[in-house]
């Protein structure tokens, strides 16, 4: 009773302060903050792939230099991409403003700005869709919710388009069923046409149009660095895990994250494919190859518009088609996942010169990924497990604490909820999930994903990713949760920053790690360390 | 009535107040979600902000030791170092608290009497208030080594990747970048 407010304090509490709702329009100009905002793209990058108007320039400029007929070319191609995705066309018809999605998004809930509800960055779009192509919004102008395009309008859409991770979260709650991050998507795709964009995400696709991943490596340094990792796991389990590569022929084509080859604790993951696969190709004979032309899973392409996303997709399928394998296994990543199960099959699709995916190990035939004709690693990794094919010792990991970062596009852009869960309990003793409501289909983001996982927006990324960590955090006192597995490049990446930040004490890591370190290796010797060279708990007793 | 004795009677008003202003540093469609939204997860800066306030306030009036304050005030100015605030306004909300007791303590206050345990309450106040700067630079620090950690990890990888440096594991250890 005594948190109660007496009648003063209850009454001193209402808002007297007018309604901002219709207002938000008149808070022009956006103040476009360092810590907030990405560097723009580097005009070189652009120029590789011949994205438009490439040239030296800073957001927090007052020139943008921008063409001459930027609000025509922004015209047209709004027009162009309503005509083409009724999707798009629709989503900017229906929305009621009925605020469902509004309280969803991290980066509101993180950093109180209210144009990071969902619908208030939508209504960014829509306010000119209104006024460009509607004939009530010609008439009423802002009373039915128009306003032209300005400069300071293009402003507000760089600064909030780039606020967005596309996690998909807010469409979770919609009614109506509108993917706001198919907004941000076009909203991007718009701001590309006239050279603005950030490099977070544009030179990582010239480094993939030019050498086959975001990165930027070469065949021979992609190739130097999987022999480091298998000198590592010999000096480790004393077992030599040379993968193939470019093996025509070969059963499968395995495709991960380059992030998983250049950037820990991703690495560790990759160490965790090769062993897998080397118990595999003892045991049961697999023939798995890695590519050093098709290697990157990642598509930054899906973050700059639909027809680069198109371009960097269709080398894994055309590397699948050149050694002539039978299907497509993935490693742990995001991205990849949404563009393959939503997007590929119409864009690069169908890819009927592939083999329905079939495990050769357990016979499972791979229905889900039917037209695909590609597997994510931990539906692979759970069937090996459901069918008892995998020699595993889980008290290795019993030093972890683990709990699982749901990342967005695996669970809401295909469904993967279970597989990565029950390999994680085959391989590790101590497993506590997080609060219903930050997990699964409604996961919160890391707060760094398309394309903002740089390094000058890290009080953004902080702030969007406070609701994951604060979720995270609360395991961690509870059950003293030190580890957090995750099937994610970007989130291997952008997690460690945040945990330091937020819950100091967690580590990250990829579920292929902790399968590795529980995996016992045909004449493997006795294990001392971990992958990252720790003492294994058995020892310390 | 003494002041202490009538803070601890008033705590659920006086708390309930502060909390306000501080969600009053939000912008107005903000406040409605951080007042209103009582579930811990989808609403981590409001429930998280009440909890620490409420820890705080105890701490004010029954005195606490300056970790036990750091405990309680880590997670808010966490929190608003890393939103659109300004270093003053991030930490001021600790000294509005003077003021919000002020406006429910007003008749008691006029009293003279009341005057040693004020300059106590004050003192306590100010004392919380420095503590929170402390926390906003800490914080504002690890932000910035988040951020070097992460162009020095770029740019060695880079050198890396073009085969002019061997990465040591114990080196990239140090860096802070795991």
């Amino acid at each position: 009773m005594s948190d109660l407010p007496n009648r003063e304090a209850f009454f001193s509490n209402i808002d007297h302060s007018i309604p901002t709702a219709k207002d938000w329009m008149d808070t022009l100009p956006v103040d476009i903050r360092k810590g907030i905002a990405c560097y723009a793209g580097n005009p070189k990058s652009l120029e590789y792939v011949g994205l438009p108007n490439p040239r030296t320039w800073s957001c927090f400029d007052e020139d943008w230099q921008l063409p001459e007929n930027w609000q025509q070319i922004l015209h047209e191609g709004f027009k162009e991409r309503l005509e083409k995705f009724r999707s798009f066309k629709v989503f900017m018809d229906i929305c009621v403003r009925c605020g469902a999605c509004a309280d969803k998004c991290h980066f509101f809930i993180g950093t109180g700005d209210p144009k990071n509800m969902p619908v208030l960055r939508a209504e960014l779009l829509r306010s000119v869709y209104r006024n460009d192509f509607t004939r009530v919004g010609k008439l009423l102008g802002k009373i039915g919710g128009a306003r032209p395009m300005s400069l300071e309008v293009l402003r507000e859409w760089w600064y909030y388009l780039f606020q967005c991770t596309e996690c998909r979260r807010c469409s979770v709650f919609c009614p109506y069923g509108i993917d706001t991050a198919e907004i941000t998507i076009m909203g991007r795709e718009l701001l590309n046409l006239i050279g603005l964009n950030i490099d977070w995400i544009a030179t990582p696709v010239a480094n993939c149009y030019r050498t086959g991943n975001h990165l930027g490596i070469q065949p021979h340094a992609f190739k130097d660095m999987l022999e480091f990792f298998v000198e590592d796991i010999e000096d480790i389990t004393g077992v030599n895990c040379m993968p193939q590569f470019q093996k025509k022929g070969a059963d499968i084509l395995f495709i991960t994250p380059s992030g998983d080859v250049f950037a820990d604790p991703g690495t560790y993951t990759c160490m965790g494919y090769l062993m897998l696969f080397q118990f595999l190709k003892e045991k049961y004979g697999l023939d798995i190859t890695w590519s050093t032309y098709a290697s990157e899973g990642g598509n930054f392409g899906f973050f700059t518009s639909h027809e680069m996303m198109k371009r960097l997709n269709a080398k894994m399928y055309a590397e699948a088609k050149r050694l002539g394998v039978k299907w497509i296994l993935g490693g742990e990543c995001g991205h990849m996942w949404r563009v393959i199960n939503q997007y590929m099959d119409t864009m690069n699709g169908p890819a009927d010169f592939l083999e329905v995916p079939v495990n050769p190990i357990t016979g499972t035939r791979f229905e889900n990924a039917r037209s695909t004709k590609m597997v994510h690693i931990t539906e692979f990794t759970a069937d090996l497990i459901q069918h008892n094919k995998l020699d595993l010792d889980p008290s290795r990991n019993d030093h972890l604490k683990v709990t699982f970062h749901d990342s967005c596009n695996p669970s809401r852009g295909m469904g993967l909820f279970e597989e990565p869960r029950y390999v994680i309990r085959n391989v590790c003793n101590h497993f506590y999930d997080m609060p219903r409501n930050t997990i699964r289909e409604s996961t919160f983001c890391c707060g760094s994903g398309a394309g903002l996982n740089a390094g000058e927006d890290m009080e953004l990324r902080m702030a969007g990713g406070l609701p994951r960590a604060n979720a995270v955090k609360t395991v961690h006192e509870q059950h003293g949760v030190n580890t957090l597995a995750c099937i994610c490049a970007i989130d291997r990446a952008a997690l460690p920053p945040l945990m330091e930040y937020w819950v100091p004490g967690v580590e990250v890591t990829g579920v292929h790690e902790m399968v590795a370190n529980a995996l016992n290796l045909p004449g493997q010797n006795e294990r001392e360390t971990d992958l990252r060279g720790e003492e294994l708990p058995q020892l310390e007793e | 009535m003494g002041l202490d004795k009538l803070l601890r009677k008033k705590k659920a008003t006086i708390v309930r107040r502060w909390f306000d202003v501080v969600v009053d540093t939000y912008p107005v469609d903000t406040r409605r979600f951080l007042k209103s939204q009582q579930d811990p997860f989808a609403n981590p800066v409001g429930r998280t902000t009440m909890t620490g306030l409420k820890h705080l306030y105890d701490g004010i009036v029954e005195g606490m030791d300056r970790e036990t304050a750091a405990t309680h005030l880590d997670p808010i100015i966490r929190i608003r170092a890393v939103q659109d605030f300004t270093p003053a306004m991030a930490v001021a909300f600790v000294l509005d608290l003077k003021n919000v007791v002020k406006s429910v303590c007003n008749e008691e206050l006029q009293r003279g009497d009341a005057l040693p345990e004020w300059l106590r309450f004050e003192h306590r106040v100010d004392a919380l208030a420095l503590t929170g700067f402390d926390i906003y630079m800490s914080c504002r620090e690890k932000i910035f080594q988040l951020k070097a950690d992460n162009e020095r990890t770029r740019v060695m990888q880079t050198f890396a990747r073009a085969g002019l440096l061997k990465i040591e594991p114990e080196a990239d250890a140090n860096s802070g970048a795991k």
